[in-house]
């Protein structure tokens, strides 16, 4: 299972507490895209809500993170960190500190 | 008794306030969607238990929600707004062409006797319309295709249609305002669109005949008499008496014609008010006054109304969607400031006092008379 950690008007919009759990069952190598799919199908309220629902990109104010590392400007359909696709650490979709 | 529930979206979340037939007290729910930008909600004429509300953010673009239970419990439906084919170029500021974008909604209007079917007004400035309860939104594409669309410039505030009235006596009639681009008229239930901007006069266009490019800030007409509009524009207060066709000035002695909301009264189709502001770049009450004008002759002669507001020391703006009146047998006025006041008057506007004194900053305040 891979641990995602959604921000807090996205919580509150999916109304969830504390991190999700999502399965990408079928996938050899879980991907961002997949997280992302699996994320929306799982709760409808957050399309377009962290990427445009014509585009399928990342909405300018939202980043990803995990492992310590940004991975906003990677390809959505690279493979996950192995830390990452096997539950050791959690997927972070941020809301970047922009405005009041 | 009946009473009132006031809307009142502000930019960091939604308040309901309500009260009973005398509006001198109140009950106050909210924050709903805390931290959200809520631009404007409103209910259904057909259902008052149906209120819609665009809730969006820098972040994570829009949200359409939806109550059926007069604003207890909300659920997100719809919020996928496409514009329709290929959505072509407007003017940027600059005036070089610039792509349609989707930013956010700007207004929801209901229909007047289905709740099912909505109306969203959206920047990048287009129409569209929902007949499922908010699910699926469909742009009505003959406003921004009708011609002009590539000539169409934002205003400050972007590119909004912010304003949508809809003729209760002729179905299919109805009326839109953009910011910048003027007033636009469609009798076929918005297949089709005309500019109906004949006798705006602005600064900064060069043509008197100009048939778009007007910062118009809000159109009100009265359901017993929709041909006769009534218009704040960025700078003059105008009307005009064939839906449209024509406009003349009406700003008479007001003490500055620039300001953002107008409304008519709910029983006397003549009496209209409108907030003066100080100037384009001065967005406050003259002399820190907080005064509301009302003409009781359809326009050219005002009153200040200034009991129970502030009258030393203000400097609030009001905007164009903040600002409604109820339909009580002794009409109710209401107003939203980006102070976080919201106004009721009980008596026309005679006297005021606030419901509530600090609030976010107020976008829109709409008012549902209950039965």
């Amino acid at each position: 299972m891979i641990r995602v950690v959604l921000p807090a008007h996205l919580r509150a919009l999916a109304k969830v507490d504390g991190e999700v759990r999502v399965s990408c069952a079928g996938a050899a190598q879980p991907t961002q895209r997949l997280v992302l799919d699996e994320i929306e199908a799982r709760y409808p309220v957050l399309r377009g809500t962290i990427r445009d629902q014509a585009t399928g990109k990342r909405r300018a104010f939202m980043r990803f993170f995990g492992c310590e590392q940004d991975l906003s400007h990677e390809s959505p359909d690279a493979p996950l960190p192995e830390a990452i696709a096997a539950g050791a650490e959690p997927y972070l979709v941020v809301a970047a500190m922009a405005g009041g | 008794m009946t009473g009132v529930r006031v809307l009142a979206g502000t930019s960091k979340g939604a308040f309901v306030l309500t009260s009973d037939g005398r509006r001198q007290d109140w009950s106050i729910s909210g924050p709903h969607f805390g931290g959200w930008e809520i631009y404007h909600l409103k209910g259904s004429p057909a259902d008052p238990d149906r209120i819609y509300a665009s809730q969006s953010s820098g972040w994570s673009g829009q949200v359409i929600q939806r109550s059926d239970d007069g604003g207890q419990s909300w659920q997100a439906v719809g919020n996928k707004f496409a514009y329709d084919g290929t959505p072509g170029t407007h003017q940027w500021y600059d005036g070089t062409p610039h792509p349609w974008e989707f930013a956010r909604v700007w207004h929801l209007e209901p229909s007047l006797d289905d709740p099912e079917t909505v109306y969203a007004g959206v920047e990048d400035a287009a129409l569209f319309r929902s007949t499922d309860g908010g699910n699926e939104w469909h742009e009505l594409p003959g406003l921004r295709g009708h011609g002009s669309g590539p000539s169409w410039q934002p205003g400050a505030g972007g590119m909004c249609l912010h304003t949508l009235l809809l003729d209760p006596s002729r179905p299919g009639r109805m009326f839109a305002a953009i910011s910048a681009a003027g007033a636009f008229r469609s009798d076929d239930a918005g297949e089709t669109w005309l500019p109906v901007n004949r006798g705006l006069q602005s600064e900064g266009i060069p043509d008197p005949d100009a048939e778009v490019g007007h910062c118009v800030h809000r159109i009100a007409m009265h359901p017993s008499r929709p041909d006769v509009l009534f218009m704040q524009k960025h700078w003059d207060v105008m009307r005009s008496d064939d839906a449209g066709g024509s406009w003349h000035e009406i700003s008479g002695n007001l003490p500055t014609d620039f300001g953002f909301p107008i409304d008519v009264h709910a029983h006397e189709p003549d009496t209209i008010y409108v907030v003066p502001i100080t100037s384009d770049g001065e967005h406050y009450p003259p002399e820190g006054k907080l005064r509301v004008y009302r003409s009781r002759s359809g326009g050219d002669e005002w009153e200040p109304l200034t009991s129970g507001l502030p009258q030393r020391h203000c400097y609030v703006n009001v905007l164009r969607d903040a600002m409604a009146v109820d339909s009580l047998e002794e009409c109710g006025v209401y107003f939203g400031t980006t102070g976080g006041q919201v106004y009721v008057s009980a008596d026309s506007g005679d006297t005021w006092a606030p419901i509530v004194t600090d609030l976010p900053r107020v976008l829109s305040v709409e008012v549902q008379t209950l039965p």
